[in-house]
């Protein structure tokens, strides 16, 4: 569907604008996660092929030609493991906020200023 | 404020930069040859109802060991950022009624878990989904009671086993079909179709990354209920 994916480009766009703007860690994060979700929508509806049904050779699908009648297995294979690894990550940099939280007692990212040029 | 205005104007570029994949996308109305193969592939050779699964699994296998290994990694780079001492004593306590449904509750989501990553060949879902299922049960009882202890030798234990078994899954294709079949699933006879016994090794396999991925995030979950 075109609507899938420009809401995929629209997502997409709104975290990375939260991800530039915010200044509070943990809302960075949150719009990474949009921007995740925002290109699992997009790799998805790429996929998609009009009236044709779940990758899932079920009483649905017909045997004989079930290559006619499913849509694009790889884009969903490829988001599987693209939302496992965005779990991971999302999961890896809330650990690095925890830590510098305790470093520092802020949350702020114009608290940490080592990295700025 | 100028600040701001950059960061729209670079936003404003990176739509322009979308806008001729997006007039120009036209959706196909048949599947590629890959994906055509992968289809047939899976009915025919590897009798796997989930095409997902069988290119999960199988056509990319190689590719989900990688990710297994991310997640393996990501979990190894928590641990030793939030290696704690002491859990803080200080957390109050949780409402009685999330404490007796923590209790209800725990058994049967790691059964609906068991479930998913069992059927992963033959309905949506898989180990992924099956073993995250299984992390949220042990969620839930953080979430009742705070200073909960997990015995974190068996969750090592069958985070440990269950990733050797599936590298030593993938060296047995090697060993018994030779060369280019790294986890190739035909290693066990592939059942009847539509059966849970089908499919060759794709159950055993998913399982073992079900199990994996649950005592991963789980240890994540528990490292992290503790700050």
């Amino acid at each position: 569907m075109i609507f899938s994916l420009i809401l995929g480009f629209i997502l997409l766009i709104i975290g990375l604008y939260g991800m530039l703007t915010q200044k509070n860690l943990i809302k960075i994060v949150i719009g990474f996660s949009i921007v995740d979700t925002g290109t699992h929508i997009i790799i998805v509806s790429i996929g998609y092929l009009r009236g044709k049904t779940a990758p899932i050779i079920d009483n649905a699908v017909d045997l004989a030609n079930a290559a006619k009648q499913v849509v694009d297995p790889i884009p969903s294979a490829l988001v599987l493991t693209a939302i496992v690894i965005g779990l991971a990550v999302t999961a890896l940099m809330l650990s690095f906020i925890i830590k510098l939280y305790h470093k520092n007692r802020s949350l702020s990212i114009s608290d940490y200023q080592e990295l700025k040029w | 404020m100028i600040n701001r205005i950059f960061i729209l104007l670079a936003l404003l570029g990176l739509i322009l930069m979308f806008l001729p994949f997006l007039k120009d996308f036209d959706f196909h109305d048949q599947l590629g040859d890959l994906s055509s193969q992968y289809v047939e592939g899976s009915i025919n050779d590897l009798n796997s109802q989930n095409v997902v699964t069988s290119v999960v699994v199988t056509y990319r296998g190689l590719d989900t060991l990688g990710e297994v290994t991310v997640l393996f990694l990501a979990t190894a780079g928590i641990g030793f950022l939030l290696r704690t001492k002491k859990r803080s004593k200080k957390s109050r306590k949780s409402s009685e009624l999330l404490q007796t449904a923590s209790q209800f509750l725990l058994v049967l989501i790691i059964l609906t878990g068991i479930y998913i990553f069992l059927h992963g060949h033959l309905t949506p879902g898989g180990g992924f989904q099956g073993g995250v299922l299984i992390a949220t049960a042990f969620l839930l009882l953080i979430l009742a009671d705070a200073n909960v202890e997990f015995n974190h030798k068996v969750l090592h234990l069958v985070e440990s086993f269950s990733g050797t078994f599936y590298v030593l899954i993938g060296f047995l294709g090697l060993l018994l079909l030779g060369m280019n079949s790294f986890l190739d699933p035909t290693i066990i006879p592939l059942g009847s179709f539509g059966k849970l016994l089908s499919a060759g090794a794709i159950p055993v396999i998913y399982s073992l990354v079900g199990l994996k991925v649950g005592s991963e995030l789980t240890t994540i979950l528990d490292k992290m209920g503790g700050e």
